[in-house]
């Protein structure tokens, strides 16, 4: 039997087209046809002229918006003390930083619930606030090493040399620092910013009932409405492709990073 | 260089500020690790030290399923997406650029999808089109295969485009079949991509509780999904060893960590070495 290196690909190219590309156009298909298989576009219409999926769409937004501003609020500066400390150990104090990413997250948000009930009495009564919190602590990991990545190969060079060339402080970290860090702020932005959308768990257990993009899914799946939720599915895909698009596809050397 | 130190913020600043996040990040973890060694049902009363939390949790038959049953899920699916997203690496590598430019774009998807998404359209094509049920576990195995096998896929993929291509052409010019000079030549080469494709896998399938949750036969939990059903109003038995999960899970990533740096820092101390 002739043996090629090519043929090796072709379980996986078979197992992608399965459960990647053919779950897509049965979604695809689902969206836009009624329980009877009649073609509609009602579920999409529907979802746009509704006040409660626009109102659950701009809730979604504002909740993943805040969760990165305060993820990168809280990061950037981490990132940037650490990868530009001359200190031998900084590789440990990073990995401090990072490893709570490999506990898992429903425990962390076990005990995170507990120590919010101590702090606030009843959870219920900051639902915005929690979900915050709970988002960053669960996703900021996820942003610090991205940035820590990107600034610790940061060229020292290029700062002594703006310096050198009269830049004050800040003006260098404006025009040669964050330029420079772009990437690695793109990458983090999307770690955390599509998740913050469709993780209704962190909500759940902490007492939120409001509902985000990911638990409108959830309660499509939960009432067998597989019309509905591919709808809401597609649009969530639609969105993601965009914001993929916008921030360059980074996304991998993020979640894939961590232990290369 | 003096001046561009001074004018940094305070030394002392930086250190709280770091310290502070770490505070954050682990309080919650650590202030449970130590609530789980006593017989408090609330944070807050310390009451006697206890080891019931770590009995119930090893013994009560409940939890010690659907933690075996996660490990043994981990496992499984990390070992079939590392044979197939490895294989998939090495064909799509050698083969003309039209079709691996198509693989890595599919490849991408699940890496880039919402896990809800993912999960939820495995769930309709497999359950509601094929009628496959998710009692015969292929749903869920499917579901967390397809999670992890992309980041397999990507974590060998640099290391098959490092190799240096002459090896393998060697090999075959002096009379090795291409399967011997694939298995004895190519696989030793990228084996750290396929090791950290392996532990990216398990830690994927872990972690996950989307795809889980739309795959998953009704009477199987794992972990992530247990806790989360447990924190809508369980027993406090139930709810206190849940804690001690959390502090053995803690000790067990702390050790694995520390294993893995005291290991690069001695393979790194031997290259010092050799170059001296």
């Amino acid at each position: 039997m002739h043996f090629s290196r090519k043929s090796l690909g072709i379980p996986y190219a078979v197992f992608l087209l399965v459960f990647v590309v053919l779950p897509l156009l049965v979604l695809v298909f689902y969206a836009f046809t009624n329980g009877q298989g009649q073609f509609t576009i009602s579920n999409f219409t529907g979802f746009f002229t509704d006040p409660n999926t626009l109102g659950t769409l701009f809730y979604s937004l504002l909740l993943a918006a805040v969760t990165t501003a305060v993820c990168l609020t809280l990061a950037y500066p981490t990132a940037y003390i650490l990868g530009t400390s001359k200190l031998k150990s900084r590789s440990v104090i990073v990995m401090l930083f990072v490893l709570p990413m490999w506990i898992n997250f429903s425990l962390r948000i076990t005990a995170l619930k507990e120590i919010l009930t101590i702090l606030e009495g009843n959870l219920a009564m900051y639902p915005f606030l929690n979900a915050v919190i709970g988002m960053t602590y669960d996703f900021l990991p996820f942003m610090i090493l991205p940035l820590y990545t990107t600034i610790s190969r940061l060229d020292g060079a290029l700062t002594e040399a703006a310096m050198d060339l009269g830049a004050d402080r800040t003006r260098t970290f404006l025009e040669v620092v964050l330029p420079l860090s772009l990437p690695g702020i793109l990458s983090g932005v999307s770690m955390v910013f599509l998740p913050a959308m469709t993780n209704y768990v962190v909500l759940d257990m902490l007492y939120n009932s409001t509902y985000i993009m990911g638990s409108l899914i959830g309660s499509y799946f939960s009432a067998y409405d597989w019309h509905g939720g591919s709808m809401i599915s597609l649009i969530l895909l639609a969105l993601i492709c965009i914001f993929t698009l916008l921030t360059g596809g980074s996304e991998e050397t993020a979640r894939g990073g961590a232990l290369l | 260089m003096n001046k561009t130190v001074s004018r940094t913020p305070g030394r002392t600043w930086r250190i709280v500020f770091l310290i502070a996040l770490l505070a954050f990040l682990y309080l919650p973890i650590l202030i449970l690790a130590v609530y789980s060694f006593t017989t408090s049902t609330q944070i807050g009363a310390i009451r006697g030290f206890s080891l019931q939390n770590y009995v119930t949790l090893f013994t009560m038959p409940d939890l010690r399923n659907m933690i075996l049953g996660t490990i043994v899920l981990a496992f499984g699916s990390a070992l079939i997406a590392t044979v197939l997203g490895t294989l998939g690496a090495i064909g799509s590598f050698y083969s003309k650029s039209r079709f691996s430019g198509a693989m890595n774009a599919i490849n991408q998807i699940p890496v880039v999808n919402a896990d809800v998404v993912t999960g939820f359209s495995l769930c309709i094509l497999l359950v509601v089109v094929l009628h496959i049920s998710k009692d015969t576990y292929f749903p869920l195995v499917a579901g967390h295969v397809t999670l992890c096998a992309p980041f397999v896929y990507l974590s060998v993929m640099p290391r098959i485009k490092q190799m240096d291509p002459s090896i393998y052409e060697a090999a075959l010019d002096l009379g090795a079949t291409p399967f011997r000079a694939l298995t004895k030549i190519v696989i030793p080469q990228i084996v750290p991509g396929i090791l950290s494709g392996f532990a990216l896998a398990i830690t994927l399938s872990l972690d996950d509780y989307f795809i889980a949750t739309y795959t998953k036969p009704a009477t199987f939990d794992t972990i992530s999904t247990y806790v989360v059903n447990a924190t809508k109003g369980a027993q406090t038995t139930i709810k206190t060893a849940l804690w001690a999960l959390s502090t053995v899970i803690f000790l067990i990533v702390v050790l694995v960590v520390l294993g893995m740096n005291i290991r690069a820092m001695r393979a790194e101390k031997a290259v010092k070495r050799e170059h001296i």
